[in-house]
């Protein structure tokens, strides 16, 4: 045989209660490979890599490295099998030096400065043979999020790492960091590494694996030889139908502008101007959208128009009450009470109390409204009554509200967020990420009711970072790059202009 | 939330009970350390504080403390704090309830004072509270350091007082005169006379506790305040998100929490003792975190553990005084022993517990 598996998982199964995460899993990654995982957000990659970082036990399933049948029940055993994990979401310690962050839980003896001194040396080694050069003494809290990662490599790659998986590794990174990242995954690879790459993105994929694997719902569709597909192809198999999802609309007949912003400047807790001079305006009946690559200051946008976050310049106009935020700063009640709905970006952090009960999340910031008092009590009939209404309405299951919306899927916490903030009527809907982690059923069932929104006449304010969510949605888009707005254009634009405008290659500006 | 995921017969019941014999074991290995019989001393612990009417009352009695001060860190640990500060809020109480009574006790009768003397208590233990929740809320510094060192100054500001100000002309005793009847609450034992409590001081308070229990139910459970709280306690971000202002659900979360600690003072001073004293909140606002913990933080379970460490308080004096081999200090480590497994150990056997129960509910937040 001269191609072994570096990894091999036979029929790996994992369930979170009702919801099957990974079914009948199959998967063989070749040694000295670069393979990509792709699927949607739930379809489980994360869930499957987990269960090979020995995060969780499968249910059933034997997982094969290097040709051998092995148990991995925690993190440390995966090591020491020479699999390494980079986190979508760092796992360092920002206060301590790049050389502290490396040999963190790998010390080697009572001594610090053996360990660190052994360390050094290897770092500059891992620096010579894969081009990852960092600064071994500088403070990892202020370095660039690029560099970062190659922090978590480096973590990886000197606890003697042979197979890397890299989740979702480009969410964060500006272009030509993905492009250096991409760089440094080809030079590991030809050292005979092998690099399991998770992702949603395709053109990724294109660009850098050998074979790619596709997981849908759960289940491992299908796996091709990289060369031998197309994106096409592997969007069809992601979503399992052969068109991507077309939203049905009408063209907007937009009337009055309802929310108008001039000139916001936000600064975030770091003093990093995040919003720098953002103007723009929604129209009665219209759905504007905001493109960007995450961490460009749309996050701080919403919050900030939401009332969560202060700003240090800049007038809105909402429904005709004009608010200079210089002066004010007004609360996010009191900002609803003047017709803005906001749907958040991270519904499980933001929009829903996950050990509180359906019906109470159905109140979530409405709960100071008369309709739900009988005196000094909360009127429970009455929410619990408004509450089963929504559920019948948006669909929502299992349709009980006393459950804790910990126990609801991603999509129907979702409708139970979209559904509270919709149903109270707002001029102004905001929204960030409306289907991010939600199942395919909701995601044409929250595009159909975001447009029905906008039928009636309401603006909305829709932030995503997909981009195939803001050309099917959006009758306008704007662009955000480094906080700033770099460009507008229609829906139809082109794709790939539109993504050279998110990349902050500043074309002509609109 | 981990919580979350187990059935709430094992979360409320099961647990508790598991950290409680396991307590209980290691107690018996220290009483058998000892060369006393583990068994026999469980025996007089029970018949001590169960087995006759006036154990019985005492057991109550510091049931009625407990409940009290376990509400108080209860009802904190809502909203997400943790308020250490009982013992400080409970004595500076206790100013509260000696000013009413001795100003209204030679002229009103008692059921007139009471009204007077619960507002005062709730007021000077809610003040107490107040700038340590003042500091968390606006500064930022943390309402555990400021609340223990409020027992602190608590306990200088009682002693300066007691001594200088409030003791009995030409006594050298830090302590007020004794209340006439106008300032006494009735013992349980004058109330009714189909139970006798004997000589235990168990009195008109318990009634005033479990009145307390309902009241914070309601609060937390059927309020928007309660929600509020509740809200921010589980979610900070989805809170202020909601338009809720952590300012204001942070002081007046600490301001009832303050204030049910002060009450505790009416069951000692009004109650009990029948006059100002040093040292008269003796560990009851410690023990009622651990009160708070086992009870779950919910009233019905705070009565449940406030009855257990009444046990644990009037069993363990009965025991002391049969078995002179067991000392009080003994006594000290057995109770030591169940906060320990009650309360800091709490999570001890939840791990296991969620394995056994929820085999394949593990949170799904990470699924994709």
């Amino acid at each position: 045989m001269t191609e072994t598996a570096a990894i091999e998982l036979r029929g790996v199964n994992k369930s979170f209660g009702a919801v099957h995460a990974n079914k009948d899993i199959d998967l063989l990654v070749k040694k000295g490979t670069i393979h990509g995982i792709i699927g949607e957000n739930g379809a489980g990659k994360s869930t499957l890599m987990s269960i090979l970082y020995g995060f969780y036990q499968a249910d059933s399933g034997s997982i094969h490295v290097d040709g051998v049948e092995v148990k991995i029940s925690d993190s440390r055993q995966a090591i020491g099998l020479g699999i390494g994990m980079v986190h979508q979401h760092f796992m360092l310690v920002e206060s301590f030096t790049v050389l502290e962050n490396v040999i963190l839980g790998a010390e080697g003896g009572a001594r610090l400065a053996d360990g660190t001194q052994r360390a050094r040396e290897e770092l500059y080694r891992l620096e010579q043979d894969y081009e990852l050069k960092v600064d071994p003494d500088a403070i990892v809290g202020e370095l660039a999020v690029g560099l970062q990662q190659r922090v978590e490599i480096l973590k990886a790659l000197f606890r003697g790492a042979e197979i890397l998986i890299l989740d979702e590794p480009t969410g964060v990174l500006t272009p030509s960091e993905a492009d250096h990242l991409f760089k440094i995954l080809n030079v590991l690879k030809d050292q005979g590494k092998t690099v399991l790459l998770i992702t949603h993105k395709l053109r990724e994929i294109m660009a850098i694996t050998d074979e790619v694997s596709v997981m849908r719902r759960g289940e491992m569709v299908a796996t091709r030889k990289t060369a031998d597909t197309s994106m096409s192809e592997l969007a069809e198999l992601m979503v399992g139908r052969s068109v991507l999802l077309e939203v049905e609309k009408t063209p907007a007949q937009p009337k009055q502008t309802v929310l108008d912003v001039q000139n916001l400047r936000v600064t975030d807790s770091r003093g990093v101007r995040v919003v720098k001079d953002v103007s723009l305006q929604v129209k009665a009946g219209e759905i504007v959208g905001i493109a960007g690559v995450s961490g460009n200051g749309q996050s701080e946008l919403l919050e900030t128009l939401a009332g969560i976050r202060k700003a240090d310049h800049g007038i809105i106009t909402l429904a005709g009450n004009t608010l200079d935020l210089t002066k004010v700063s007004p609360d996010p009640a009191e900002i609803r009470g003047m017709g803005l709905g906001h749907v958040p970006e991270d519904r499980h952090r933001m929009g829903l109390i996950n050990s509180f009960s359906e019906y109470e999340n159905a109140i979530l910031g409405y709960h100071q409204s008369e309709q739900y008092s009988n005196g000094w009590l909360l009127d429970r009939s009455a929410i619990k009554q408004e509450a089963r209404d929504a559920i019948e309405k948006y669909d929502i299951r299992p349709p009980n509200p006393d459950l804790k919306t910990a126990n609801f899927s991603g999509g129907n916490q979702q409708k139970i967020v979209l559904a509270r903030e919709i149903e109270r009527d707002p001029e102004v809907l905001l929204v960030g990420q409306p289907t991010r982690g939600v199942d395919i059923g909701a995601i044409e069932f929250i595009h159909k009711r975001l447009i029905e929104l906008r039928d009636q006449g309401k603006g909305i304010l829709l932030v995503s970072v997909e981009l195939d969510e803001i050309r099917s949605l959006a009758d306008r888009i704007i662009v955000m790059f480094d906080g700033a707005i770099v460009g507008e254009r229609e829906p139809g634009a082109d794709e790939t202009e539109l993504g050279l405008l998110m990349a902050g290659v500043e074309g002509e500006r609109a | 939330m981990s919580a979350g995921q187990l059935p709430r017969w094992v979360d409320y019941g099961l647990i508790p009970l598991l950290n409680l014999a396991a307590a209980f074991l290691v107690s018996g290995l220290v009483v058998l350390l000892i060369g006393e019989n583990p068994l026999e001393a469980v025996e007089i612990l029970l018949w001590g504080s169960l087995g006759f009417g006036e154990g019985v009352g005492f057991t109550l009695f510091y049931a009625t403390n407990f409940i009290f001060t376990g509400l108080a860190v209860a009802v904190a640990f809502h909203a997400g704090l943790f308020n250490i500060g009982g013992e400080g809020q409970a004595y500076v109480g206790g100013l509260g309830v000696a000013l009413a009574c001795l100003a209204l006790d030679q002229y009103v009768p008692w059921w007139v004072t009471m009204p007077v003397a619960v507002i005062g208590a709730a007021l000077m233990g809610a003040a107490w509270a107040f700038i340590p929740a003042w500091l968390q809320a606006k500064r930022g510094s943390h309402v555990v350091i400021t609340t223990i060192m409020f027992n602190f100054i608590a306990s200088s500001l009682m002693v300066y007082l007691l001594v200088n100000v409030m003791a009995k002309p030409g006594s050298m005793q830090p302590e007020t005169r004794t209340f006439e009847e106008g300032g006494r609450l009735p013992f349980l034992n004058d109330l009714q006379s189909w139970f006798d409590f004997g000589t235990a001081p168990v009195n008109l308070s318990l009634i005033i506790a479990l009145i307390a229990c309902v009241l914070v139910w309601v609060v937390i459970w059927r309020t928007r305040l309660g929600y509020e709280i509740r809200s921010f306690g589980a979610n900070a971000t989805a809170a202020v998100y909601a338009g809720m202002l952590p300012v204001r659900i942070i002081i007046v979360t600490m301001l009832i929490s303050g204030g049910l600690s002060g009450m505790m003072a009416l069951n000692e001073i009004m109650g009990s003792q029948h006059r100002l004293l040093i040292e008269f909140v003796a560990g009851y606002g410690f023990v009622g975190i651990a009160v708070a913990l086992m009870g779950r933080a919910h009233p019905v379970g705070i009565v449940l553990a406030a009855i257990l460490f009444g046990m644990l308080y009037q069993g363990g004096a009965e025991l002391s005084f049969e078995k002179p081999a067991i000392t009080r200090d003994m006594i000290v480590v057995i109770q030591g022993l169940v906060i320990l497994f009650a309360g800091a150990l709490e999570n001890l056997f939840r791990p296991a517990l969620v394995r056994i129960f929820t085999p394949s509910r593990v949170p799904a937040v990470q699924a994709g």
